[in-house]
């Protein structure tokens, strides 16, 4: 980290907490929304940009995240037990969906972890008696903190900021650990990494079941959020949506996340002004996109490095001959 | 047992034309490990073309044939050099994200520049019914198993018979052998991607009667393609037929002797089973990891 990576982040920083007040409360809303997906796509990123894992399933754990919450807060337990249980039960769902990547890697591995959200949204919508099926759950209330409650839009934005802020610098801390080494070893090359004493399977396992501990914590955060919650937003679409907010922001890149939200979340709202074709607009956008940077938004600054490199270097060799022939 | 019958039957229609999308999808796979995010859209967007020159008073027979180049122009061509070409050598995420973006992109434009209603569509066979020893068949369910039986043995024999095909097979075995044996690889592959047009426009004439044409008719469509053919062996492309089959038929059983409710999750569950049991799919041959 240099020092203008510090700076960077504190303006941002400074930025997130003294924008939203002068928002409205649509504005306050999105911004919300946005953290609670850097959130998700966090998780998604680790399992996907940072283990090299496929996961077309990130919302159900999203889902299953907030109907836990919702479920819970619905029987009379706190909001303070609900996080905690949907965290732990999307940990475990987590390392059973990380069995199919043992046995089958690439488009395999897509289409169980998207056959799992299927099976999930079916759930939702199916059993009444749990989650209200089309119906959905209304009235969740938001969590309240020492007698302090988080009830309105912007008391709810700033506690979702500082969850969002802790969880992040969780996954900063695990990533420089030996933990995250060992999932980008699983990632650029897993026979090589099983060679030098990695668990592989263990590591596979846990990138899975962490990155759905993110999916679920969003979760519980999104329901909150909106305080009505149906199986709309925690279909196959959804996860199709993350996974492409990880690879459009760049995948192992820390802060890819923070930039693809955006792209997925605020750039459609952006496009508005062209009314019924900004679905079309922005599906347009997602292409041009790839095919401009094929790694994500976060590579321009090493494609520029690596320019400034290649022509740093061209210089040399110049330099070097014009030396060699005027020796001559 | 006649009722069962009638479910077959009618299940084997509607597979034969998920297994028309799934041998696209297992082709180009196969052919340039492209993951086409939109091929239920490569099946909506034929459809339209078609109802567009029907409606300017076109034969069904006259715009199929019309539909035919301009879809292999557009989604043949147009596809590969405009988002495969660029993207191949970054490997497959980004073409998954580009396919996603391109399928968003096909579903809301015609959503936006035509239509969001669903409109009817000439049927080929039109409606009667035969009685056969107390079962009765529809010709429409017949006729589609037929043609699409036809249209999967007639690729299959293209890709195993003719020298053409089995350089297209050479193409996706072994890139690099071969470009040594002096075959045109890009034409090969261009070759593929036209099958895959050619596919998706002849299930649009297909499942467009029963569906009808809208927007997001190609959503389900192509979830059940990618499930089929992994079901059936992403390898051989006899297994997109016996996968789709097998989902179609499996579906309609299991919509009326379980619960209608839960009829998405059976192709699922099929699914599953033969990733735990046979990863490489019912009739595909088992591929070894490589360092």
């Amino acid at each position: 980290m240099k020092k203008w990576h510090w700076l960077a982040m504190a303006v941002a920083l400074m930025a997130l907490v003294a924008i939203p007040p002068f928002l409205k409360n649509y504005g306050v809303y999105l911004f919300t929304t946005w953290l609670v997906f850097i959130l998700a796509t966090m998780g998604l990123n680790l399992t996907v940009g940072y283990a090299g894992q496929k996961s077309l399933g990130h919302a159900a754990f999203f889902g299953i995240g907030a109907y836990t919450v919702a479920i819970l807060m619905k029987a009379g337990f706190s909001w303070w037990f609900g996080l905690p249980a949907a965290a732990a039960l999307c940990f475990v769902l987590g390392l059973i969906l990380g069995f199919p990547a043992l046995r089958v890697q690439t488009i395999y591995l897509a289409f169980a972890t998207l056959g799992f959200n299927t099976a999930a949204w079916l759930v939702m919508r199916n059993e009444e008696k749990l989650t209200g099926g089309t119906f959905g759950i209304n009235n969740i209330a938001r969590p309240s903190l020492f007698g302090f409650s988080f009830d309105g839009n912007l008391a709810f934005y700033y506690f979702t900021l500082a969850v969002t802020l802790i969880f992040a610098v969780l996954l900063w801390l695990l990533l420089r650990s030996p933990w995250g080494k060992a999932f980008k070893a699983l990632r650029d090359n897993p026979i090589r990494a099983e060679s030098l004493g990695i668990d592989i399977r263990g590591y596979t396992l846990l990138s899975f079941a962490i990155g759905a501990v993110y999916a679920g914590i969003a979760g519980v955060l999104y329901a909150s959020l909106v305080q009505f919650i149906e199986p709309g937003p925690f279909a196959v679409s959804s996860s199709i949506m993350m996974y492409l907010m990880v690879v459009v922001g760049g995948p192992g890149y820390f802060f890819g996340p923070v930039l693809g939200a955006a792209v997925g979340m605020i750039l459609p709202e952006w496009l508005r002004f062209a009314q019924g074709w900004y679905l079309f607009v922005f599906g347009t956008a997602v292409i041009l996109l790839m095919i401009w940077l094929p790694d994500g938004l976060l590579s321009i600054p090493d494609r520029l490095k690596a320019r400034r490199e290649a022509r740093a270097a061209s210089a040399a060799r110049t330099a070097s001959a014009e030396k060699l022939g005027g020796a001559t | 047992m006649t009722d069962f019958i009638q479910l077959c039957v009618s299940g084997m229609a509607t597979g034969s034309i998920y297994a028309l999308a799934a041998l696209g999808f297992t082709l180009l796979w196969q052919a340039s490990g492209t993951i086409n995010f939109a091929q239920g859209e490569f099946v909506m967007l034929p459809a339209f073309v078609m109802l567009a020159l029907l409606e300017h008073g076109a034969g069904l027979g006259t715009s199929f044939v019309a539909c035919l180049i301009i879809v292999t122009l557009v989604l043949g061509l147009g596809f590969k050099k405009g988002i495969v070409d660029p993207l191949f050598k970054f490997g497959m995420m980004p073409i998954v994200v580009a396919t996603i973006g391109l399928s968003i992109a096909m579903r809301n434009g015609v959503r936006a520049g035509y239509s969001a209603e669903a409109f009817p569509f000439p049927s080929l066979f039109g409606d009667s019914i035969f009685r056969l020893a107390g079962v009765s068949v529809t010709l429409v369910d017949i006729g589609t198993l037929a043609l699409a039986g036809l249209i999967v043995f007639a690729v299959q024999s293209f890709i195993t018979r003719t020298v053409t095909g089995r350089a297209m097979q050479a193409v996706a075995q072994n890139t690099e052998s071969a470009t040594v044996l002096g075959i045109n690889v890009p034409r090969m592959i261009f070759y593929t991607f036209a099958i895959n047009a050619v596919l998706a426009c002849a299930a649009a004439l297909l499942v467009t009667p029963t569906y009808l044409a809208k927007f997001d008719m190609g959503e389900s469509l192509g979830t059940k393609a990618f499930f089929a053919a992994i079901i059936g062996g992403f390898n051989n492309s006899r297994g997109a037929l016996l996968g789709g089959v097998l989902v179609g038929v499996a579906e309609n059983l299991a919509a009326v002797y379980i619960s209608p409710a839960y009829k998405d999750a059976v192709a699922l569950v099929i699914f599953m089973i033969v990733i735990l049991f046979k990863p490489q799919g019912l009739l595909g041959k088992p591929v070894e990891r490589k360092v």
